[in-house]
């Protein structure tokens, strides 16, 4: 084996055959917090709906908030990965799985929301397509149902998207162990043996998964943005929620994916193979992705005010100077002037000035969620409608450890497989004789093709 | 089972052990080749590179549609109830359920495939060395006619026995 190959193997096998016991700490910190969030719920369950803030009118607030949220930081993963691998993008290796690995675990917190937000949980199974004893099915035309789809169809493929490439590397670890860890890591390999064959029906599985999940995950951000835009509530009522939802989703999870890259860098000391041009790329991708996001919101908001309707523009009204313009400027500062002022200048497009972008960026889309659901629904069409929302402790809780298990689930799967695909980095070393035809030689300006 | 194989350190060598055995008369198909790595410069990693895996994929993604649009309508037509005046039957809201029952039809069929066809899906690999992993690479015969001739062919590197 070259150096380079044994040096990859070394640096990333080593968190998963030796654990310090800051790592104990950090899953016991973590676990008591998601545990708290447990505890919460569990007493939303058994006390009612009514320990949350949630009353006429504003039915829907921080879980539904969480959801959106979620759901979009979901979008940085597969959907990056799978443009990335489709395009060959040499750099797209140390960052694939850091990235796919986001996707799945967001969208199983981010589905989780709604079944926190029924007041009977264990009834969440009536959103499955089946008939029940009096022969109803889940109506089809609901938009909440078109989630249970595509959330399941996303997941499914974000799992497997996940999964395939980790099978040589549970290979490589079933061979490099002993006991029961390599009986387990044999199982998770599936036999793995790296024939060319396999090697082959491998990359054009993942070629196959990379063209599928992207309409996918286009779809899965448009159809949450319908629970909103299929309601005749002013400012949901919008065509441009769908695109809106999905260039905000990729927007927070590139974020996502910054902040999660450099915490591995730091803690997994993986200086080696996440370079700070990885993280200039991503904060070139979230400046884009900035400028886009204050496109759509001008757009958005400009229509609303020339048009005048009278439920719309109080709704407007109450984001942009009324008791909502605290948060709706934060959001602002957050999503555009903090990462347009760091990620424009170069000198500023360090790894700690995207990081710095990236939270910036979390919290305003955290906010803009929560100021898409809120204000419409405390300002519906008549005065006498319209109504308060505050937030209750129970539900501060379920959202701080909403993040927690983010973070612990995380943890716990950089603890247990490799957080970069081993065998695509060794690829990534190959050096590999391009015949280029001379057409394609860089010229200069003016010069005559060779 | 047995087998004779032999590990290479580097793709170059165990090129040389490939064609070495195609000299010697031994066919494509019997010889085994398992690196921990794909090596997609070098000619014998260009094996059984054919694959109708795409073609599956969209006949599952056909199948998926198929049972969406079975779905959607039989169960409008189950229990028909009017919903904000769309009619019983709405192709609308429908297509969106028909989408990504495609799509998953689709992702189900190319990893479906892909079990089957690489023979995955067992507790351990049959010919199989664990110096694999690091970084060697197997090129071995499983049952071979002439023992002596695939030896001789295998030279090169270490001679194993299974």
């Amino acid at each position: 084996m070259s150096d380079a190959g044994r040096k990859i193997n070394e640096d990333l096998l080593r968190p998963l055959l030796q654990t310090s016991w800051r790592f104990y700490l950090l899953v016991a910190l973590l676990g008591s917090v998601v545990v708290a969030g447990l505890v919460a719920w569990l007493w939303q369950m058994w006390n009612g709906f009514g320990v949350a803030g949630l009353n006429n009118p504003v039915y829907w607030a921080f879980y539904i908030t969480n959801f959106v949220f979620w759901i979009g930081i979901s979008h940085a993963g597969t959907l990056i990965s799978a443009i990335l691998r489709l395009v060959n993008a040499g750099w797209r290796r140390p960052v694939t799985r850091c990235a796919e690995v986001i996707t799945a675990f967001a969208l199983m917190i981010g589905a989780m929301f709604p079944i926190i937000h029924l007041g009977r949980p264990w009834l969440a199974f009536w959103l499955i397509p089946y008939p029940s004893n009096r022969q109803i099915w889940p109506n089809f035309r609901s938009p909440l149902v078109w989630d249970f789809f595509a959330i399941s169809t996303y997941l499914t493929g974000s799992v497997l998207f996940l999964v395939l490439p980790m099978i040589p590397d549970f290979a490589l670890v079933r061979d490099r162990t002993t006991g029961t860890r390599s009986r387990i890591y044999g199982l998770l390999a599936l036999g793995w043996r790296g024939t060319p064959k396999q090697w082959h029906r491998l990359e054009s599985a993942m070629q196959i998964m990379a063209i599928a999940i992207i309409p996918v995950a286009v779809s899965v951000h448009t159809i949450v943005s319908f629970d909103f835009s299929m309601a005749p509530v002013p400012m949901w009522h919008s065509t441009i929620f769908g695109p809106y939802f999905v260039a905000g989703a990729i927007f927070s999870g590139i974020a996502g994916l910054i902040i999660a890259m450099a915490a591995l860098r730091k803690f997994l000391h993986l200086e080696d193979y996440l370079h700070p041009v990885h993280f200039q790329n991503l904060g070139k991708l979230l400046l884009m992705m900035s400028l886009l996001w204050a496109y759509f919101v001008f757009a958005e908001r400009l229509t609303v005010w020339y048009g005048n309707g009278s439920a719309e523009v109080q709704v407007l009204r109450a984001t942009q100077k009324g008791s909502f313009a605290p948060l709706y400027w934060t959001m602002v500062v957050c999503n555009f002037v903090v990462p347009f002022t760091i990620l424009s200048l170069r000198r500023l497009r360090t790894i700690t000035g995207c990081v710095i972008a990236s939270f910036g960026v979390c919290i305003g889309m955290w906010l803009e969620r929560f100021l898409i659901v809120v204000p419409s629904l405390s300002h519906k069409y008549l005065p006498y409608a319209w109504g308060t929302y505050r937030p209750r402790p129970v539900e501060i809780i379920i959202t701080v450890a909403t993040f927690a298990a983010m973070t612990l689930l995380y943890v716990l799967f950089s603890k247990f497989v490799p957080i970069i695909s081993i065998w695509e980095l060794k690829v990534g070393e190959h050096t590999t004789h391009v015949v280029e035809p001379l057409e394609m030689h860089e010229h200069a300006l003016g010069d005559a093709h060779p | 089972m047995s087998a004779v194989y032999a590990l290479y350190p580097t793709p170059d060598a165990a090129q040389r052990a490939v064609n070495n055995l195609h000299a010697a008369g031994v066919p494509d198909g019997q010889i085994t080749i398992v690196s921990a790595e794909p090596f997609e410069e070098h000619a014998f990693a260009d094996r059984d590179k054919a694959t109708s895996m795409g073609w599956i994929a969209l006949a599952g993604a056909i199948v998926g549609l198929l049972v969406a649009t079975w779905l959607t309508r039989m169960t409008e037509l189950a229990w028909p109830l009017s919903t904000g005046n769309m009619p019983i039957v709405a192709w609308w809201p429908n297509l969106i359920v028909m989408f990504e029952l495609t799509m998953l039809g689709g992702i189900l069929a190319a990893v479906i495939t892909l079990l089957v066809a690489g023979q995955l899906v067992r507790r351990r690999p049959a010919f199989y060395d664990p110096a694999v992993s690091d970084g060697q690479i197997l090129v071995g015969v499983e049952a071979a006619a002439e023992e002596a001739a695939v030896e001789r062919a295998l030279a090169g590197g270490e001679i194993r026995r299974l």
